[in-house]
């Protein structure tokens, strides 16, 4: 039964018109990029208050506590090097193994998690989402602070490790810092994007973790990547696309930063410019499809 | 019977002086539901049968809650929503949020309603009164702010009557306290347009009347209040007019007074 909104015809004056002139917006109108970037902004003490209630409510029911962000990468890095430094023994390409296998397990961890736990910040946050209003993008970011965070405690081992193994003190070691936020910033556009997909395809946690299983292969976190070099001896196409990967890339720039004697896929400034494109890239995509569900994350 | 009756049109008087806060202008809302697919289809045969023929209606179904519905909201009004279980008043308040898109029609508003239910979740593990921050931070109020606010929401609420509630884990507090700090840290900040849903009626007596009491004052701040309510004598106490929604069309708009009568007389029968 089709009827009308619209008023009395004779005074002329719609309900839509009515709104227009006092002001109203529509309730589901999508704010401008910048305007939505401001609007993150003025929320930054809610996004690091809920990153660090994330935290508090995770761990504070164990009883070691905060002390996990430490002792989690520590196992890690001792499971890994029992069955790949021991057991299955491919150290032999490398001089000095362990904290070889160990910034690779890391930071591939670093990407694993953040894309992971982005997948579910909306689901998880439907509660806070129904509830009040923000904007919608905090939830993603507030993840990757929390892994980001995960990870300082991560490299504090790291460090450790590098340093007993005999591996020396450079002035390189200061790239650790902008490696981290070049990685974070790839990180949050994955965030965004699992984020956004998360929250409508439901399905897509089940098949994530065997991407990551294969991209993990793919990213010469357990070898070095001159296996690849070997294996794609012909295939000259299919080992550049092999070793752009981004996680390839940034495995290798903190291999070359913390350890003396790494070989490297490429130079060193090649790849920190395939490292720089790559998150602008891919935090600039998912930012911007993030932006572009932001009404609808309410609805579940 | 109710399918033969539509919401009623409205009528606009162009010399009308109040200023509306909220217009909605021919509102449909329709609801997407995933997973609803009954009995028998659990088994991956059945899941796979359905990707190959492509049928998807056993998995979607849509759930018409609003069907057209238009009304205007001026500033300092409180209005009630009342109608039976299922009739759209918990999906107009939401709508009227901007956390369900309108299939059809628009719905405009002045700056950004606040949705205020009981069922609103807060953080669970954390004590109550880290969730007043974050509350409070969640609606951009500044650090300063929150500081500032945080011992009156505490008082407000009244957690702490019976001891130091409010440095326990949320999930310790019976589900009247839960709520009773929701509804408080909702009122603690002026909105244009404040939605509640049913938050008055799961308090004590003690704490109905200083929320219908808080209600008054943010209606005084220039506000526009709705209320959800089963409770009548809420309604009646906190809203001159209401709007009367059964299944999804309004059967009455005006004084609370006229619409409850008519609302009474037809559930009554």
């Amino acid at each position: 039964m089709p009827q009308t909104a619209v008023a009395d015809s004779g005074t002329g004056l719609t309900l839509k018109e009515l709104a227009r002139r006092n002001g109203l917006h529509s309730a589901a109108a999508l704010p401008s990029l910048p305007a939505y970037l401001r609007e993150i902004w003025s929320y930054r003490h809610f996004i690091t208050a809920y990153s660090n209630a994330k935290i508090t409510s995770s761990l504070g029911q164990t009883r070691l506590g905060m002390l996990w962000q430490v002792l989690t990468p520590m196992f890690n890095a001792a499971v890994y090097y029992v069955i790949f430094g021991l057991l299955l023994n491919t150290s032999r390409d490398v001089s000095n193994f362990i904290p070889y296998l160990c910034i690779g397990v890391f930071l591939f961890g670093f990407t694993q998690t953040a894309t992971l736990s982005g997948i579910s910040s909306i689901t998880g946050g439907l509660g806070l989402i129904r509830a009040l209003h923000f904007p919608r993008a905090a939830l993603p970011i507030s993840v990757v602070l929390i892994e980001l965070r995960n990870m300082v405690a991560s490299m504090s081992v790291l460090i450790v490790i590098v340093l007993v193994t005999g591996e020396p003190v450079t002035p390189e070691w200061l790239l650790v810092v902008p490696i981290l936020l070049v990685q974070a910033t790839f990180n949050l556009g994955l965030a965004m994007l699992g984020a956004r997909l998360g929250s409508k395809l439901i399905d897509i946690r089940q098949i994530v973790p065997f991407f990551m299983r294969v991209w993990m292969y793919g990213s010469a976190v357990l070898y070095t990547p001159a296996r690849f070099a070997k294996m794609f001896e012909h295939h000259p196409t299919l080992l550049a696309i092999v070793e752009s990967n981004p996680l390839l890339i940034y495995i290798e720039l903190m291999r070359h930063a913390l350890m003396e004697n790494v070989k490297l896929v490429d130079p060193v400034w090649v790849l920190w410019l395939k490292a720089v494109a790559w998150a602008v890239i891919v935090f600039s995509v998912g930012f911007v499809y993030f932006w572009r569900g932001e009404k609808g994350y309410g609805r579940g | 019977m109710a399918e033969q009756i539509t919401s009623p049109a409205v009528v606009l008087d162009p010399t009308d002086t109040r200023v509306p806060t909220v217009v909605v202008d021919d509102a449909h809302i329709v609801y997407r539901i995933h997973g609803s697919a009954g009995a028998g289809s659990h088994s991956p045969v059945a899941s796979f049968k359905r990707l190959i023929t492509r049928t998807k209606a056993a998995q979607i179904r849509e759930v018409h809650a609003i069907k057209g519905i238009s009304f205007v909201a001026y500033r300092g009004e409180a209005i009630g929503l009342v109608g039976s279980n299922g009739s759209g008043k918990s999906t107009l308040l939401r709508a009227i949020a901007g956390l369900l898109p309108a299939e059809r029609g628009s719905i405009y508003a002045a700056g950004q309603p606040s949705l205020l239910g009981v069922n609103a979740a807060l953080m669970n593990e954390l004590p109550g009164e880290r969730n007043v921050m974050l509350g409070c931070l969640a609606m951009g109020m500044s650090p300063a702010e929150v500081r500032a606010k945080t011992p009156d929401i505490i008082e407000f609420s009244g957690i702490n009557e019976r001891g130091d509630f409010s440095s326990l884990p949320m999930k310790t507090y019976s589900s009247g306290m839960a709520a009773r700090l929701r509804f408080a840290i909702a009122a603690a900040k002026k909105h244009d347009v404040l939605l509640i849903d049913e938050a008055l009626a799961t308090g004590d007596a003690k704490f109905r009347r200083r929320s219908e009491e808080r209600v008054r004052e943010l209606r005084a701040e220039a506000g526009t209040v709705f209320l959800v309510s089963h409770s009548e004598s809420s309604i009646r106490s906190t809203c001159e007019r209401s709007i009367w929604l059964e299944s999804g069309i309004i059967r009455a708009d005006g004084p609370t007074e006229d619409v409850l009568k008519e609302y009474e007389s037809y559930m009554g029968k």
